[in-house]
């Protein structure tokens, strides 16, 4: 724990605007090389936690270490390590790719030749190299986003920050975004994106710390998150949509929470701890009831499942405390 | 020293950035451009007429240059805070760059601006019958002395701009000063005209020293009729526009640099 093989390391991070508690409390840390993906809701805290960390914003409490560096008292180092991408792109629209880039250089402390050198070789890397020099403002939105991406990358940082790089992209957009990202981990950066799309965390990330309402909820493994929820889903289809009320009742008994039921597709969805052998006694228990299966599953949650239950429906508070999943604090 | 030449650096690149978007965006300057020849075509024709006429024409342009360069503050308020709705400061915050730079390359692009309207306003003079009567030294420094005007009250605009957060408030807060300071002085009449309280604020208001030099500097002679005020500050106007340009910054560039460094606090 903490110490140089954490590259970024949060400890008590607390911070509120007026009367508001937008942080209470959030305890990370990231091994060097690993992607951490913090998913949470909007209005969770995941932008205001990348501020921090970036030292666009001052914490009120707690330890933030980036690179080794406190982001209060020395804040020149911090920035020196770090790249970030913003998901509102700030991109110049008025310059071009190319003078984006190297301005970008500029300010990191490279001279001209330098800063033109490293914005031709991005602009390779990202594809960008037909359109280096028009006006970013003609881009589309994959493009300019790949742009800002890149601009992360200019001072190849040891730490890449992503906030919702994907947000507002097409899947296109994003398959490239995804792509990227794999390159990155690829030369050892170590990068923390926050993200609202659970396949996403799933996809890119080494670790999920999934927050809500300011607090840290849950963290894992995509796999450790879904073994946590009880371990498998168990579905069955109706013949009769007639039947649903009657069979979720019996269902009940067999696995544990209330049964989902969603009437258009005529399914029942429950969670089971017990795998196979509670499938083929709640099968039983339908038979015996006159209720009639027309196809059954068993199967492991979907993140969204999973992140329906930790935050909980319709934005109420999870009563659910936070599990420590795995071996990442 | 290493952080002063970093300081300059990081400036000219900001400014470098500015001065392209600028370029860029047809129509930024036309307010620049327009808001000179309104004024000289409003105070020749529409007050000058009463005023003194032809004397009156040549003794206003100093005046004219005094005000607008004022109003000019204004585009800084209006750009900064424009930068910081738009991210692009957060972006220069995330970088290890200088703290300065942010605010020094925008008050140094907006010298360019400045510069177009003290062209337009020059050539609006010769125009309506305002002439040079000096010499180029005495030139160069009337120059000089309105480029360092623009820049001081350019500070004025980036304190604005960041005390403002969005462009909306930036423009309101950036243009309500500027019709009291530009008007309550000697650039288009004669102060000594004034009630006591007026008059004291007139006499001591840069925006007369910056009109009063310039005037002086350009060789152009007051009407006849308009009673000149007596007392240091006018006959000191050079002197006194140069001090007081640079006591406007050194009050407005540290209050610039808190409000920019108080931003993560927020």
């Amino acid at each position: 724990m903490g110490g140089d093989d954490h590259v970024i390391d949060v400890e008590g991070l607390t911070k509120s605007f007026g009367g508001h508690r937008a942080l209470r409390g959030i305890d990370l840390t990231v091994p060097r090389g690993h992607v951490l993906g913090l998913l949470g809701p909007n209005g969770a805290g995941k932008t205001t936690t990348v501020r921090v960390l970036t030292t666009l914003l001052r914490p009120d409490g707690g330890r933030v270490r980036v690179a080794g560096h406190d982001v209060l008292s020395d804040p020149g180092a911090v920035r020196r390590s770090i790249g970030l991408s913003g998901q509102y792109a700030a991109v110049d629209e008025k310059l071009t790719g190319f003078e984006n880039l190297r301005m970008v250089g500029r300010l990191y402390g490279m001279n001209r030749a330098q800063a033109a050198e490293r914005a031709r070789a991005l602009l390779r890397r990202f594809r960008l190299s037909d359109v280096s020099d028009q006006r970013a403002g003609a881009y589309s939105g994959g493009m300019r986003r790949r742009l800002d991406l890149a601009g992360a990358l200019v001072a190849r940082p040891e730490v890449v920050v992503l906030d919702e790089p994907t947000t507002g992209l097409d899947p296109r957009g994003r398959m490239d975004t995804w792509e990227i990202v794999s390159t990155l981990v690829e030369d050892g950066t170590t990068v923390l994106l926050t993200t609202q799309y659970l396949e996403e965390a799933d996809r890119l990330s080494d670790t999920i710390v999934v927050i809500d309402q300011g607090s840290v909820i849950a963290r894992g493994s995509a796999d450790a998150l879904k073994e946590h929820m009880g371990g498998a889903r168990m579905d069955f289809v109706l013949a009769e949509a007639a039947d649903l009320e009657a069979a979720a009742g019996i269902v009940a008994d067999h696995g544990h929470g209330r049964p989902e039921i969603d009437a258009g597709a005529r399914t029942l969805s429950v969670g089971t701890s017990e795998g196979q052998s509670a499938m083929t006694r709640a099968l039983a228990a339908l038979e015996r009831g006159g209720i009639s299966v027309v196809e059954v599953a068993l199967r492991r949650p979907t993140l969204d499942e999973v992140f329906l239950e930790l935050t909980g429906q319709d934005g109420r508070p999870a009563d659910v405390p936070a599990p420590q999943v795995g071996g990442v604090r | 020293m290493n952080v002063l030449v970093r300081s300059v650096g990081d400036s000219g690149v900001v400014a470098h950035r500015n001065l392209l978007n600028v370029l860029r965006t047809p129509g930024s300057m036309v307010s620049g451009v327009i808001q000179p020849v309104m004024f000289v075509l409003l105070l020749a024709f529409v007050f000058g007429g009463s005023l003194g006429g032809a004397e009156y024409r040549e003794f206003l342009i100093g005046g004219i240059f005094a005000q607008t360069l004022l109003f000019n503050s204004s585009f800084t308020a209006v750009g900064l805070a424009n930068d910081l709705q738009k991210g692009i400061v957060d972006r220069y915050r995330s970088l290890p760059m200088s703290r300065i730079a942010v605010i020094l390359g925008r008050t140094l692009s907006d010298l360019a601006t400045s510069s177009l309207s003290l062209v337009v306003t020059a050539l609006c003079g010769l125009a309506i019958g305002w002439r040079v009567t000096t010499g180029a030294s005495e030139v160069l420094l009337g120059v000089a002395l309105l480029l360092f005007f623009a820049f001081a009250t350019s500070w004025i605009g980036a304190f604005v701009a960041l005390t403002a957060r969005s462009v909306e408030v930036a423009q309101s807060l950036g243009l309500v000063w500027l019709f009291p300071v530009a008007f309550v002085s000697g650039a288009f009449v004669s102060i000594e005209a004034m009630p006591a309280p007026l008059r004291v604020f007139a006499e001591w208001n840069p925006v007369t020293a910056v009109a009063t030099a310039s005037r002086e500097l350009f060789g152009n002679a007051p009407p006849a009729g308009l009673a000149q005020p007596t007392g240091w500050p006018a006959e000191n106007a050079v002197l006194y526009a140069a001090l007081s340009s640079a006591a406007i910054i050194a009050v407005f560039a540290p209050l610039a640099l808190r409000r920019y460094l108080l931003i993560s606090a927020r």
